[in-house]
């Protein structure tokens, strides 16, 4: 899929001169009017249902700059949707839509939890044996919407869903009879052991190590894809799975062990979540950050390496919605509605790939009055 | 245990539960059937369910009627239906993520909605909602133990019946219904026989849309008197993997929801029993999977068994132009 070198100077002829591959360029730049246009949409929603709009606005949009405690706080809410969100490009990469990550995610955050309450360790290794156990019970769970498709074209989405309601009660279950602290009023898990927490990356603040280890997975994710021989079978397997399977790539096994990997990095990310931010499991509700994990990927393309932009978008957006919320009218929840706004314009194809198809239906209509021996207008043959 | 079960269910009021769990269920399964067999998805279900149960709650409240509120219930679970068409037919988008989209678009949307109209962000008490009618049968309710169970359950049971047989019947004996399976089997030979797929496929949707409207509007006015956030629990998502469980008919669909119905009833008396909560609400969409996992097992063998007579040449009787073994043409493609 070469981008065909058409030499014509329009505007996205002039940025195409930076960047090779139109076919890339322009989807990007779809991706981006998607983002501007949701958050029109949002600015929209705030005039209508807000009293004080201008003031609310204000809050939504400069929010997360205008305190340095906020931009703390938008730096540690990237931290759990770049997991989830590079769990799902692998996902998606293998064009399967399992939702499973959430109760990768969310069991490796009670896994990290029994580990941190009942285990005594040294201080550096308490929270990597928590990560790694989390991270394996993730991808084993990740592997069973995969198995359920594989063995008996079981929709996957379908099945995910109905897990992630099985493993949430079974996970609020083992808080509330295990691992419970009968002092708190609320629901809260036993406090976590001192060694179990990681280290803060900036005094008086709550951004934690996780923030880096989230980055340095930002990286593996994207060598695992695009620079090793199983991304590649991944790739392939999803681009076109009979291709795949007629040039010797065991297809079902591309599956599954990307849905390991996959539900490995949500696990994981649970419990960097545990360690890094809390001193007790207190979540009194699944946070469902698999959900917030599907526009991120969408939003990078699929690519590990777009994860961290999309993520601090996504991040920016609840953080300012978040600050506008608290200090006026507007309900919070309206970032979920933009949220569905931006992955349902993403979603289409039609739109995404508006412009190539304009171009191909151009070029076609060329070479058709090329061949008629009419000289066509305003581009050269 | 066992004989606390047993005697669950011998009583009437766990019956009368099981109709009253099982009936949204049921709507909404019809609608993942009708959908399905006219090959497209429809995982904004639950999106299209809670649209339903806050409009519902929302315009009932504002006139007075509860049956304005089901129109209007009605009315705003199409137009996510038909916005799921939209998107997935006219534009090309993945129609299950298009689903997951538009749920999004809608645990935030009702959420934020809600609150912008009450300032309560959980619940829609505010709101002087009225609910659908409750039908007490004559006659019927003075016998001993059907009475209790079927008198006096709201007209919303009655509707998801009426749904089963009308779905059936649309299915089977109508001519759309047999340009629905032919889409959904296959859209080339559909066009070929001068079916226009896409418009199939936004009728069958526009149905779904009515159904989980209805479904919706049980749930906050009659099921429950008020919306509350999430009102939905996911029963737009068991209504797609019931529909695997129905096979694609409308009878198989009473037998999936039932399943779901008879285990959510039980839960609510297993939790008295002492069990913990936690677990007893898994359990519902625990059997649901397995349900799911035993019909689609049952589907591939029957499947392999007829692949298998194919291949022996068993069927040729039945008036199949007799072909020749498949290794002898594998052998000439090597050629």
């Amino acid at each position: 899929m070469k981008s065909n070198k058409s030499k014509s100077r329009g505007l996205f002829g002039t940025i195409g001169l930076f960047f090779t591959d139109r076919d890339k360029l322009e989807p990007a730049l779809i991706t981006f009017l998607a983002a501007i246009f949701s958050i029109l949409m949002g600015v929209g929603l705030i005039f209508i249902v807000s009293k004080d709009p201008v003031t609310s606005t204000k809050n939504f949009l400069l929010g997360p700059v205008l305190r340095t405690y906020n931009f703390y706080y938008l730096m540690i809410a990237m931290v759990p949707i770049t997991f989830t969100g590079l769990a799902l490009c692998i996902i998606y990469q293998l064009r399967y839509t399992s939702l499973i990550v959430d109760s990768s995610f969310y069991t490796g955050a009670i896994i990290a939890t029994a580990i941190g309450v009942k285990l005594s360790l040294p201080a550096g290794l308490h929270p990597a044996v928590a990560m790694l156990a989390a991270g394996l019970a993730g991808g084993l769970i990740g592997l069973l919407p995969a198995i359920l498709r594989i063995k008996w074209r079981a929709n996957e989405l379908v099945s995910s869903l109905m897990f992630n309601y099985i493993f949430y009660f079974i996970g609020s279950f083992v808080i509330l009879y295990y691992l419970r602290d009968r002092n708190q009023t609320i629901l809260a898990s036993l406090p976590f052991q001192s060694t179990f927490s990681l280290p803060k990356l900036v005094q008086n603040t709550q951004l934690h190590a996780g923030f880096i280890i989230a980055a340095v997975f930002v990286v593996l994710v994207s060598i695992f894809l695009f620079r090793t021989r199983w991304g590649y079978e991944i790739r392939i397997t999803g681009a076109n799975p009979k291709f795949a399977a007629y040039a010797g790539i065991p297809v079902a096994s591309v599956a599954l062990y990307a849905h390991f990997v996959s539900g490995f990095i949500g696990g994981l990310g649970g419990a960097v979540e545990m360690t890094g931010l809390y001193k007790s499991f207190i979540w009194q509700m699944n946070p469902s950050y698999a959900w917030d994990g599907v526009i991120v990927a969408m939003l990078a393309r699929k690519n590990p390496k777009f994860v961290p932009i999309s993520a601090f978008f996504l991040a920016y957006l609840r953080v300012g919605a978040d600050f506008m919320s608290r200090r006026g009218d507007v309900a919070f929840e309206f970032i979920t509605l933009l949220q569905g706004l931006i992955i349902l314009i993403l979603a289409s194809d039609k739109i995404v790939n508006y412009f190539k198809a304009r171009r191909l239906r151009k070029n076609a209509l060329l070479a058709e009055s090329a061949v008629r021996g009419v000289a066509p207008k305003g581009g050269e043959a | 245990m066992i004989k606390f079960i047993l005697g669950v269910f011998a009583s009437s009021n766990y019956w009368f539960i099981v109709l009253r769990s099982t009936a949204p269920i049921l709507l909404v399964t019809l609608g993942a059937v009708i959908t399905e067999q006219a090959g497209i998805k429809n995982m904004a279900l639950e999106g299209s369910m809670l649209w339903a149960a806050l409009t519902g709650v929302i315009v009932s409240a504002a006139t007075g009627n509860a049956w304005i509120g089901l129109l209007a219930g009605i009315a705003a679970s199409v137009l996510i239906a038909l916005i799921l068409g939209l998107f997935a037919l006219k534009l090309d988008a993945n129609a299950v993520l298009c689903g997951v989209a538009l749920n999004l678009f809608s645990t935030g949307g009702t959420v934020f909605v809600l609150f912008s109209l009450t300032g309560d962000k959980g619940v829609s008490s505010s709101l002087a909602s009225k609910t659908l009618p409750f039908i007490p049968i004559p006659f019927i309710d003075k016998l001993p133990w059907l009475g209790k169970v079927i008198s006096g359950q709201n007209i919303a049971i009655w509707f998801s019946l009426l749904a089963v047989i009308a779905i059936h019947l649309v299915l089977n004996k109508a001519t759309i219904g047999r340009r629905i399976r032919a889409t959904g089997e296959n859209v080339e030979a559909a066009k070929a026989a001068g079916i226009d797929p896409d418009r199939i496929k936004f009728f069958s949707l526009i149905i779904s849309g009515i159904l989980a409207g209805i479904a919706g509007c049980f749930l906050s006015m009659g099921y429950t008197s008020n919306f509350t956030s999430g009102i939905a629990a996911g029963r737009g998502y068991v209504a797609n993997a019931a529909q695997v469980v129905a096979g694609g008919t409308a009878i198989g669909a009473i037998f999936a929801s039932l399943i779901f119905g008879l285990t959510d009833a039980m839960a609510t008396y297993l939790q008295n029993f002492g069990l913990p909560p936690e677990l007893i609400q898994a359990l519902p969409y625990f059997v649901t999977i397995l349900g799911f996992i035993v019909v689609t097992l049952i589907r591939d063998k029957r499947e392999a068994i007829r692949k298998k007579q194919l291949f022996e040449g068993k069927l040729l009787k039945g008036g199949l132009k007799p072909v020749i073994s498949g290794g002898e043409s594998g052998g000439g493609a090597q050629a």
